[in-house]
């Protein structure tokens, strides 16, 4: 039964995670933004405060709930779990601070990845911890494919040599899960990724960026130097397997791709109700029963922004919803991607033009989720690399034939 | 050199004899001694302008059948807990057989019917005996539905919209009419009109709510509804009906005195109704045109739902995502096309979709239309369960408006100038998407 409504059963999450939103996030969230580097001390018992709503529920509010599902619970079969339960929780937060919500301990990327792939022997050792993700070097953002950090097997561990830079939570986090390719010869599928422990004395922190936005979020680059880790830390099937290729560490992005759209639809809510607020407050009040057209630019503008946003956010709970079903659904999660980081940028900075000086200044919000907007289109896969995945899929064409 | 007066075809020249006739005509006053004028005047005006106005179809006469004492209604369906965008089984039936129907016989004609501005009256009879024009009936009143229907729908003008939008508009329009009696009509416009729309023989009808001039919004008409004793006068004009020439039944809105915005049911030959044809650029299989109500006098009881507004917007926002799920079904027709399109076409000795400025096209096409998709079913969802919908449809109608006729142009461009030339279908789809940010009214769901 068609039905595009948040669910029941996760109305009281959505409500908690936009209580913490407005109550937690929203107070500081200029603080943060110009104390770029300070740590957030106002999260640590948020975190905690997570942990609880988490503990022994389907529903998570961070980026560590997903993971695949397949059985159902609906009646007709059909199942609301973590994924879909998560991306809404992040949705609300980032609609508070997407830089906050990127700094919450123990919700990092890193966590989606140990929670998609993980053992249950690394789950129960890795579990309860802040893990963080490298893949981008300075040689090689979007094309993972041709990282050049290394991990060589020597008796019962792995050494990793290599440089990783845009590390997000890198220098917080208690965890690093560093890609590495076992043979760079090989190619994709001997890319695998190391859990490694932040006081690694391999792993040396260089410095953290200075950044356009989401500056309460920091951005770590780090040297890999004879950075040893037990064999134990390869997350996922240690094998060469060039049959399977990338799918194995690529498949993390199905699950996180959809929750890096809900950031930026969070982001682009937040800009369209301000800015609802502020045009009512000049005059303008949007009609939806009469034609744009025939109403003011403004209005116009508006309505056609907020069109973008609808369809970002259902592409992106379409994405969830087939990830908690079990559906492939990596065509959906780059659409998701695709529409939600464009839209985001696009509404944000739209919103601004709209409110003129008072979008402009750093007396409000608007300035800064504009600034903060750009990272969603860029980070977990630019536009255009989920253009090219999406073209791929719709066209049936490998890497070497559309590159 | 030949002067201007010689160089004038025939057509024109006859023209200018005729317009020095009419000066000397009108100049006399023989036309007010014998106190015609104004009659030779409307009827010079009227063929001028139309060129070949004519009377609406003389129909069948609608009798009420057994009426029952208040209008029977479809229930909204139980509140849904879960999300979902999986059709039903019942659902995916009628789908799986509409579509089927749409690749079979509606595509293979859907050019030539695009030429001749017509749809065979055989396809329409089998459109309409797969059910899709009593959606909206009540069950009591030989319905098939139980509960409203508003996402079956988006599904099947989806499905049929991807054959081809013009005969996709042709073939849904009379439902239009049986969804708005079915949910608005009194208890006699129900047991009059409804048996009509359920049995074999369906007649034509059309929900004529557009008017032809710049930002038409259908919440502010031009056409008005006087109140003479108990009856209600009707005029304007109406623009891009389907068929209005072969409709025996017409739902049409109009100011209504002292109620504003208001549905008025007409039956074909009702004494001032005419109807001339108005060629578009697009939905030409639908054979648009233009009703004419001149001094349509009406009983009391032609009013729909007592003229209350909240029903008239409630048609307004059914229509416009109606108009959504047929963009939807052309956009993912413009896509199923281009896909083989841009693989097979090589190009500097490869396959053009090997370029990523092709290829990026492709991709936005997908998720645009995906978009589309969405925001029209959770409009439609919304609707059938009774929840208020006016956002919902306001931004699915936006997105189909403005997105629908993106794809629609890059279709054309994919293809180059082959997508220019009538030999492939996408330079149809260009002039029918255009169709989705225009019309208001007309369809239902």
């Amino acid at each position: 039964m068609i039905n595009l409504e948040i669910p029941k059963k996760f109305k009281p999450l959505v409500s908690q995670a936009n209580q913490v939103a407005q109550e937690v996030f929203r107070p500081i969230s200029r603080k943060y933004d110009e104390a770029e580097h300070s740590y957030p001390k106002e999260l640590d018992m948020l975190a905690s405060l997570i942990d609880g709503m988490n503990e022994g529920s389907d529903s998570g509010a961070g980026a560590a709930g997903v993971r695949r599902e397949s059985n159902g619970n609906g009646d007709d079969g059909n199942r609301n779990g973590s994924n879909l339960s998560t991306v809404l929780g992040i949705i609300e937060l980032c609609w508070g601070d997407v830089g906050l919500l990127l700094s919450m301990p123990r919700q990092g990327l890193g966590n989606s990845a140990i929670a998609s792939v993980a053992s249950e022997e690394q789950l129960e050792q890795y579990g309860g911890k802040w893990a963080a993700m490298a893949i981008t070097e300075p040689e090689a953002g979007s094309d993972s494919a041709s990282i050049r950090t290394t991990a060589d097997l020597s008796g019962d561990e792995y050494v990793l040599n290599g440089e990783k830079i845009f590390v997000t939570s890198g220098d917080r986090a208690d965890l690093i899960v560093v890609w590495a390719t076992l043979d760079r010869k090989i190619g994709r599928a001997a890319i695998k990724s190391f859990i490694v422990e932040r006081d690694n004395p391999g792993l040396k922190l260089d410095r953290l960026e200075h950044k356009l936005g989401i500056r309460a979020s920091d951005t770590a680059n780090f040297t890999l130097q004879n950075c040893r880790v037990p064999k134990e830390a390869l997350l996922g099937d240690p094998e060469v397997n060039t049959k399977q290729g990338f799918g194995g560490a690529m498949q993390t992005f199905d699950n996180t791709r959809p929750l890096v759209a809900g950031m930026a639809v969070g982001v682009a809510r937040a800009s369209l109700e301000e800015t609802r607020k502020r045009l009512a407050e000049a005059g303008v009040e949007i009609d939806y029963d009469v034609p744009a057209l025939g109403q003011s630019a403004a209005a116009a503008r508006y309505l056609e922004m907020e069109a973008d946003y609808e369809a970002a956010l259902l592409l992106t709970l379409q994405a969830a919803w087939m990830a908690d079903n079990g559906k492939p659904n990596s065509l959906q999660a780059s659409m998701a991607k695709a529409k939600a980081g464009r839209t985001c940028v696009d509404v944000c900075l739209g919103c601004v033009e709209l409110c003129g000086s008072v979008g402009y200044a750093e007396n409000d919000l608007l300035e800064k989720w504009a600034r903060d907007a750009k990272i969603l289109d860029i980070f977990e896969g630019t536009q255009q690399i989920q253009l090219l995945i999406v073209a791929r899929q719709l066209l049936n064409k490998n890497s070497s034939e559309l590159r | 050199m030949p002067t201007a007066t010689e160089d004038k075809g025939m057509a024109e020249r006859s023209m200018g004899l005729g317009l020095r006739w009419l000066n000397r005509l009108a100049g006399s006053d023989l036309l007010d001694r014998i106190r015609i004028r104004k009659q030779v005047e409307r009827a010079l005006f009227t063929g001028t302008k139309t060129g070949f106005r004519s009377a609406t179809a003389a129909g069948r006469t609608f009798k009420a059948a057994q009426k029952l004492g208040r209008p029977a209604r479809q229930a909204p369906s139980k509140p849904r807990s879960l999300f979902d965008i999986s059709p039903d089984d019942e659902q995916q039936m009628l789908q799986e057989g509409v579509r089927d129907f749409a690749e079979t016989k509606v595509r293979p004609v859907a050019g030539e019917a695009d030429a001749d501005r017509t749809t065979a009256p055989e396809l329409l009879a089998q459109a309409n005996e797969l059910g899709i024009n009593m959606l909206g009936v009540p069950e009591e009143l030989g319905g098939v539905m139980h509960e409203q229907a508003a996402v079956t729908s988006v599904l099947i003008g989806e499905a049929l919209a991807h054959g081809d939008m013009g005969i996709a508009y042709a073939a849904l329009a009379p439902g239009a009419v049986a969804t708005a009696i079915g949910h608005w009509g009194t208890a006699e416009q129900e047991a009059t009109y409804l048996p009509a729309f359920t049995g074999e023989d369906t007649p034509a009808a059309a929900l004529a709510m557009l008017e032809p001039k710049p930002l038409f919004d259908p919440l502010a008409l031009d056409t008005k509804a006087r109140r003479d004793g108990s009856d209600w006068v009707l005029d304007g004009v109406k623009s891009l009906v389907a068929r209005p020439g072969d409709c025996e039944l017409f739902i049409v809105a109009a100011e209504a005195e002292g109620l504003g915005p208001a549905l008025f049911v007409i039956e074909s030959g009702t004494s001032g109704l005419s109807t001339e044809p108005e060629p578009a650029m697009g939905l030409r299989p639908a054979a648009t045109g233009r009703l004419v109500l001149e001094d349509v006098r009406l009983p009391a009881s032609a009013l729909m739902a007592e003229g209350e507004r909240e029903a008239y917007v409630e048609c307004v926002q059914r229509a416009r995502v109606a108009w959504c799920s047929l963009a939807v079904g052309a956009t993912q027709a413009v896509l199923d096309y281009v896909i083989p399109y841009v693989n097979d076409r090589t190009a500097f000795g490869e396959p053009i979709s090997n370029r990523q400025a092709v290829a990026f096209g492709v991709s936005d096409i997908g998720i645009e239309s995906d978009g589309m998709r969405l925001a029209t079913y959770r409009a439609a969802s919304r609707a059938d369960q009774g929840q208020d919908f006016a956002r919902e449809s306001a931004l699915a109608r936006q997105l189909c408006a403005k997105k629908g006729m993106q794809i629609g142009s890059e279709g054309v461009q994919l293809l180059g100038g082959h997508g220019f030339v009538k030999d492939h279908p996408v330079e149809r789809w260009y002039r029918d998407l255009r169709a989705a940010g225009v019309m208001e009214g007309a369809l239902l769901v």
